[in-house]
């Protein structure tokens, strides 16, 4: 990570008897763009509208480049929000809604520098034919794209993005997810990225911050938080189909299931556990070369790949199998996992 | 024999919008279909003319043999489920699920039991006392779901049944609806604009533009073989990457020639010269250090058991799937798997290898 930014040490936020935020660590880069994800409720929201300013935190401390903020209004802590929904002047044009923060009272910019910076902008998104175009007859994508062009339009030194392509169609969520991750590198300007959709966390952030109950539960780059989560509940989180966990018993030197069906050898370096959890992502689960049957229930083609969930000792879990593999619900299969991606955690 | 046939249906609504322009479909007993399409491209209109919302403009819906065109949804016998929930206000979760069965003359205790059963496998164990003003927009959804599916109508008619689910939930639904429906084996009719969706459902997609079919067919054969342009952009998540350029014919074998870079791809055997559009989707492109496109890495996308990288060529924009890290601003070359390729006229966007299937 390049040097930090941001910094929040022991941040907590509570409404009333309701603990939004319990103690949130975190750091962002200079030039970084930090994933938060997590479930709704989560306190993704509170996290964000606390680091801009909109809500003060009832403890903790918040530092943007080395200087405590939490006196600073939002206007001077110049961060910018982009939110999941569009929140444009409907009956402005693009070009008005644009250069609206650059006309604010405080900022007295001559009519040449505003013009430059919203042609700029509107270079950068792709949006220079919609300039004169009234926000209320534009797409959904050329909104949230607007949308984006008055956020950057001011250069702030940090952006806040609250799920701004959740209201999107997929194809174009796919387009601007890219395109998101272009413009903030050239912009060189840190970013957070609070999102539910966990292909959004994998893809786009240099590193990613698991929220849940207010609490961060890990923090990491994708394939940290991906190849080794720390709980269950972080394991959850990322993933498509998600990850099997089975609870494991230590029988005969290997490790069973609740059915009594043996999985896989116990690693010497397990001493004394009894009870666990395991973990296997679905493509570290073949379909051959096991010893003990299961039956495939469902076959889904995602077109790259299947996924099928297949039924194998009382438990059901999901495998991913190559594009042109041949198995069929009603199948009989011999399962085995790969020991060297199994993952265990203690059961709860 | 047909379950659902559906003739030269149209829809013309009073502002003049030809939603629907004349389709045929045939679905069988038990199938899964599912209508795929932009909004605005009639798959709605379609549905809610077969549920009995709208009346057709023109053509015919026949139901297990019986024409009802212009029956009413309740002589049709379906059960439907919507992206807006409406539940009733007054009843709760159990009540609201129970209440398609109210005077079906199904006796009170397997009434009970359905209704736990298919709160169970939705996952409303738990809130069965609630009011509807009491729950989340996703229980609400899910209650929907419950409702719906508690019934064993002869058609169960869906309309983005998801489209308010958080993402986490919505994994866990699609394969609900998919077990639930083997199970029951009743006909299903399900629209989304989401292709994820569509390929993890249907037995059959239908795909829709404009008020008409662009496609019918397995969930494979609509990615692997799509008829035409526009039914392989909308298929496939990232999308296909195209080239444009022109066919040649060299001696014996067929090469194409995109319009910029300096660059031959080598193809199967076509059967035109000219020029035309590429396309190859991600995972039939390889980092090859024999490939003939050389570009750049700009962009890496991780997603855990694969990733796609974005590769900058001459050509234009390439995306590969792999399961190996790039590093960006690295040079890479690329290569196309031949037998995979796409060939599409640049006029009528036919792809032009589809008679091939």
């Amino acid at each position: 990570m390049s040097k930090a930014f941001l910094r929040l040490s022991e941040v907590t936020k509570a409404f009333g008897a309701k603990v939004a935020l319990a103690g949130v660590d975190l750091t962002l880069g200079e030039d970084e763009l930090l994933i938060v994800l997590g479930p709704s409720g989560a306190g993704k929201t509170t996290l964000l509208r606390t680091i801009a300013g909109l809500e003060d935190p009832t403890s903790g401390v918040i530092e943007m480049a080395g200087a405590d903020v939490r006196r600073r209004s939002p206007a001077e802590r110049d961060v910018a929000l982009v939110f999941q929904n569009f929140s444009l002047y409907p009956d402005w044009s693009a070009k008005k809604n644009i250069e609206f923060p650059l006309r604010a009272p405080g900022r007295k910019l001559d009519e040449k520098t505003i013009r430059d910076r919203v042609d700029w902008a509107a270079d950068l998104l792709h949006i220079g034919h919609l300039l004169d175009r009234r926000a209320n007859r534009l797409s959904g994508g050329e909104m949230q794209r607007v949308a984006i062009g008055r956020a950057i339009v001011r250069r702030p030194r940090l952006f806040l993005m609250d799920e701004p392509l959740s209201n999107l169609d997929a194809k174009l969520r796919e387009l601007l997810r890219v395109e998101l991750v272009n413009l903030r590198r050239q912009l060189g300007t840190p970013m957070i990225y609070v999102t539910h959709d966990q292909a959004e966390a994998l893809s786009m952030g240099d590193r990613v911050v698991v929220l849940a109950g207010g609490r961060v539960l890990q923090t990491g780059t994708p394939a940290q938080i991906y190849e080794r989560p720390d709980s269950p509940a972080v394991a959850k989180q990322v993933g498509i189909p998600r990850i099997n966990i089975v609870a494991v018993t230590r029988q005969n030197g290997m490790y069973a299931t609740a059915a009594g069906l043996p999985l896989l050898a116990v690693p010497v370096s397990h001493k004394v556990a009894t009870g666990m959890l395991l973990g296997v992502r679905p493509e570290h689960v073949s379909l051959q070369g096991g010893e003990h049957p299961a039956t495939i229930e469902l076959v889904e083609d995602t077109g790259p790949a299947k996924v099928a969930a297949i039924w194998w000792g009382g438990e059901r879990l999901h495998v991913l199998m190559e594009k042109n593999a041949t198995g069929r619900p009603g199948d009989r299969v011999f399962p085995q996992l790969d020991p060297a991606r199994v993952l265990f955690w203690a059961s709860e | 024999m047909s379950f659902l046939r559906i003739h030269a249906l149209e829809k013309t609504y009073a502002d003049g919008t030809r939603a629907v322009k004349g389709i045929d479909l045939d679905v069988h007993e038990g199938e899964f279909i599912v209508l795929l399409g932009p909004s605005g491209c009639g798959k709605t209109s379609t549905l809610r003319m077969v549920a009995g919302l709208e009346i057709a403009t023109a053509g015919r819906i026949e139901l297990d043999g019986a024409d009802v065109t212009t029956r009413r949804p309740s002589q049709r016998d379906v059960g439907f489920v919507f992206q807006f929930y409406a539940l009733y206000p007054h009843l709760n979760v159990e009540e609201n699920v129970a209440f398609p069965l109210r005077s079906t003359g199904v006796r009170r205790e397997e009434v009970m039991r359905r209704v736990q059963d298919v709160g169970r496998r939705v996952g409303l164990t738990g809130l069965e006392k609630r009011y509807p003003a009491q729950l989340s927009g996703g229980d609400k959804q899910r209650v929907a779901l419950a409702r719906a599916m508690v019934r064993r109508p002869r058609l169960y008619l869906m309309d983005e049944p998801l489209g308010s689910l958080d993402a986490d939930r919505r994994l866990d639904m699609l394969e609900f609806i998919r077990v639930q429906q083997l199970e029951s084996k009743v006909t299903t009719i399900y629209v989304t604009h989401d292709q994820h969706e569509a390929m993890s459902l249907a037995d059959r997609i239908v795909v829709m533009s404009e008020g008409e079919i662009r496609q019918v067919g397995p969930p494979a054969q609509v990615y692997e073989h799509p008829r035409d342009l526009f039914v392989a952009k909308f298929v496939g998540s990232p999308g296909m990457n195209f080239v444009e350029g022109t066919i040649h014919a060299l001696g014996r074998s067929t090469i194409f020639v995109p319009h910029h870079g300096d660059v031959v791809v080598p193809l199967p055997a076509a059967p035109v010269s000219g020029p035309a559009t590429i396309g190859v989707r991600p995972e039939y492109v390889r980092a090859d250090d024999a490939g003939s496109i050389a570009g750049e890495v700009v962009l890496e996308e991780y997603h855990g058991s694969h990733r796609y990288t974005h590769v900058k060529t001459p050509c234009g924009p390439i995306v590969m799937r792999s399961h190996s890290a790039h590093v960006v601003g690295e040079p890479v070359t690329l290569s196309f798997d031949k037998c995979s390729l796409h060939i599409f006229d640049r006029r009528t966007g036919q792809n032009r290898r589809y008679c091939h299937v």
